[in-house]
């Protein structure tokens, strides 16, 4: 594994919020400097830790969504209506206040250039950041892996990273986004319009004999179904890699 | 909240075993001691809600880990899993 | 610990009526839902409770019949080891003191054992003398599966691991032996009054 390192004790370290970025109306990336940060790979993630004056600490991991850029790293929060820590962190939180965090971390759910394809990335709401920073390294470095996003939203303006994904698509370098959108839909819209089921994954996922390399992410409930369909479109259960995310995560 | 939404996987806990372990343990294969399916640790069910992390093995459901901690002190408890298998460092 | 995150405060935790909330305990909001595991699903209809261990004659009971005992309404203070507590929680149950009626025992201890392998460990001075419940209802409603339904056993005066939620039954002990957690760092006895958490506090 390239720049995921395996060995070492993870360290807190304070980071400086450089900038934050509303995606959604639920949603902002934070783009944080962290000093002397070692490099990550796509799918990592981070522990973020919050202190309150009388000593009370909570902690939760968020996924990284940068692909590695020096001190740069950029995790996206979805803020949860009664979450107690993603309403700082959307919400409080702004330039030039410091936040305490410890990474990278995760080596199961890590996609690299060298890994291969093709790629087939399944998200779920929120699920889509790490899937993103894997489809920013791909977008990075000419590979020739070719990847399929299946992205599932609850509605338009709910889908994180949109435009960006568009453009990426646009390019004609291998990856094709296709989004599902569950509970509303624009007029005129074009895409999917129902939760993930057997006939889409079936449409959209890379026949099993191709020996594809599937990463999916979402609710608990989400990945479960998502990583079900696949054993039943053939793919091999090695190659199926998952990463719940729970409510927990507030 | 569903109870599927409470189960979580392996890598929720990678910072936790990187903390006992030393070293990032997700990628590690584990034998369930109760019926020996052999997988990854981010693969495992992981139940964190509650007062310790309790690990169960993804083919069978029973307890893999328990990791409690209290007063400085970690509690645990890896007699779920029959053998651990991991990379020498090169 | 030198660094203070700007403007986070945590979950409102009120202050609450002195005297009713254990050292290190905050008042919850809502009844937050603690698993070990994948919640069971019994049916009713396999349901049973069961007294078993040292006794010379098992007891056990359906659900039907069950559901015949003579139950009781409580409204007790729950504390969880994870530092939230609920006041004036409305339960009912059947009492353990009515299970009990009839059992001649040597032991002092017992095992509770639960659908999907929990156990907890209690002396049954701590369970008799109208100190512990099997639990059927809360709030006035069945005991949802989350909360530990069909039944779970009820021990208000010890931290809320003692009560066992999807609880099948007591296996009355000449020994203490302890439990899930009592096995795994947390206190053999665990009262959050002298804030009994874990081993050797």
């Amino acid at each position: 594994m390239a720049r995921a390192a395996v060995l070492g004790r993870l360290t807190w370290r304070l980071a400086e919020v450089r900038e934050v970025l509303p995606e959604t109306p639920r949603v902002s990336s934070l783009e944080l400097q962290v000093p002397d940060w070692p490099g990550h790979a796509a799918g990592q993630h981070l522990d973020v830790r919050l202190t309150a004056a009388d000593g009370y600490q909570a902690q939760r991991s968020y996924s990284i969504a940068s692909a590695p850029d020096g001190e740069t790293v950029t995790i996206t929060v979805e803020r949860l209506e009664d979450g107690e820590v993603s309403p700082y962190l959307v919400g409080e939180l702004r330039a030039g206040d410091q936040l305490e965090l410890r990474g990278p971390i995760g080596g199961y759910f890590v996609w690299e250039v060298a890994t291969g394809g093709p790629l087939l990335l399944v998200a779920g709401g929120s699920g889509v950041v790490p899937l993103m920073a894997m489809t920013r390294v791909l977008a990075a470095a000419p590979s020739g892996v070719k990847a399929r996003l299946l992205y599932s939203s609850r509605s338009f303006e709910d889908v994180i990273f949109r435009e960006e994904l568009d453009r990426l698509a646009g390019l004609g370098k291998g990856l094709h986004v296709f989004h599902t959108l569950t509970r509303s839909q624009p007029a005129a819209w074009k895409g999917y319009a129902r939760r993930l089921d057997r006939e889409m994954m079936r449409e959209v996922a890379w026949p099993a004999d191709q020996r594809p390399l599937a990463y999916i992410c979402g609710p608990t409930a989400f990945v479960e179904s998502a990583a079900g369909l696949l054993v039943e479109l053939g793919y091999e259960a090695a190659r199926i890699k998952t990463e719940r995310f729970g409510p927990t995560g507030g | 909240m569903d109870e599927a939404g409470m189960r979580l996987d392996g890598n929720a806990i990678g910072g936790l075993l990187q903390e006992l372990f030393v070293r990032e343990m997700t990628v590690a294969e584990g034998t369930c001691a109760h019926c020996g399916h052999v997988g990854a640790v981010g693969a495992v069910h992981v139940y964190m809600q509650a007062p310790g992390v309790v690990v169960r093995c993804p083919a069978c459901e029973q307890v893999l880990m328990r990791i409690v901690r209290g007063r400085d002190r970690y509690y645990l408890d890896l007699t779920g899993i029959r053998c651990l298998e991991f990379s020498e460092p090169s | 610990m030198a660094f203070i995150s700007r403007g986070f405060k945590g979950r409102r935790r009120e202050g609450a009526p002195s005297g009713r909330i254990p050292p290190g305990q905050y008042l919850a909001d809502g009844f937050p839902v603690l698993s070990a595991g994948p919640t069971p699903r019994t049916k009713l209809s396999d349901w049973t409770f069961s007294i078993v261990g040292e006794v010379d004659t098992p007891k056990r009971w359906t659900w039907e019949e069950f559901k015949q005992l003579p139950s009781q309404e409580v409204t007790v203070d729950i504390h969880c080891v994870t530092k939230w507590s609920k006041l004036d929680t409305l339960w009912r149950g059947v009492a353990i003191d009515t299970l009990l009626e009839g059992v001649e025992s040597a032991a002092e201890y017992a095992a509770a054992f639960s659908d999907g392998g929990y156990t907890t460990n209690v002396p049954l001075e701590d369970l008799t003398g109208g100190k512990g419940w099997i639990a059927y209802e809360y709030d006035g409603q069945p005991l949802a599966p989350e909360h530990g339904g069909p039944a779970r056993l009820l021990v208000p005066h010890l931290y809320f691991w003692k009560s066992a939620k999807w609880v099948r039954g007591l296996s009355l002990e000449l020994e203490d032996k302890p439990g899930f957690w009592e096995s795994n760092g947390y206190h053999l006895y665990g009262d959050p009054w002298r804030e009994q958490r874990y081993w050797g506090d």
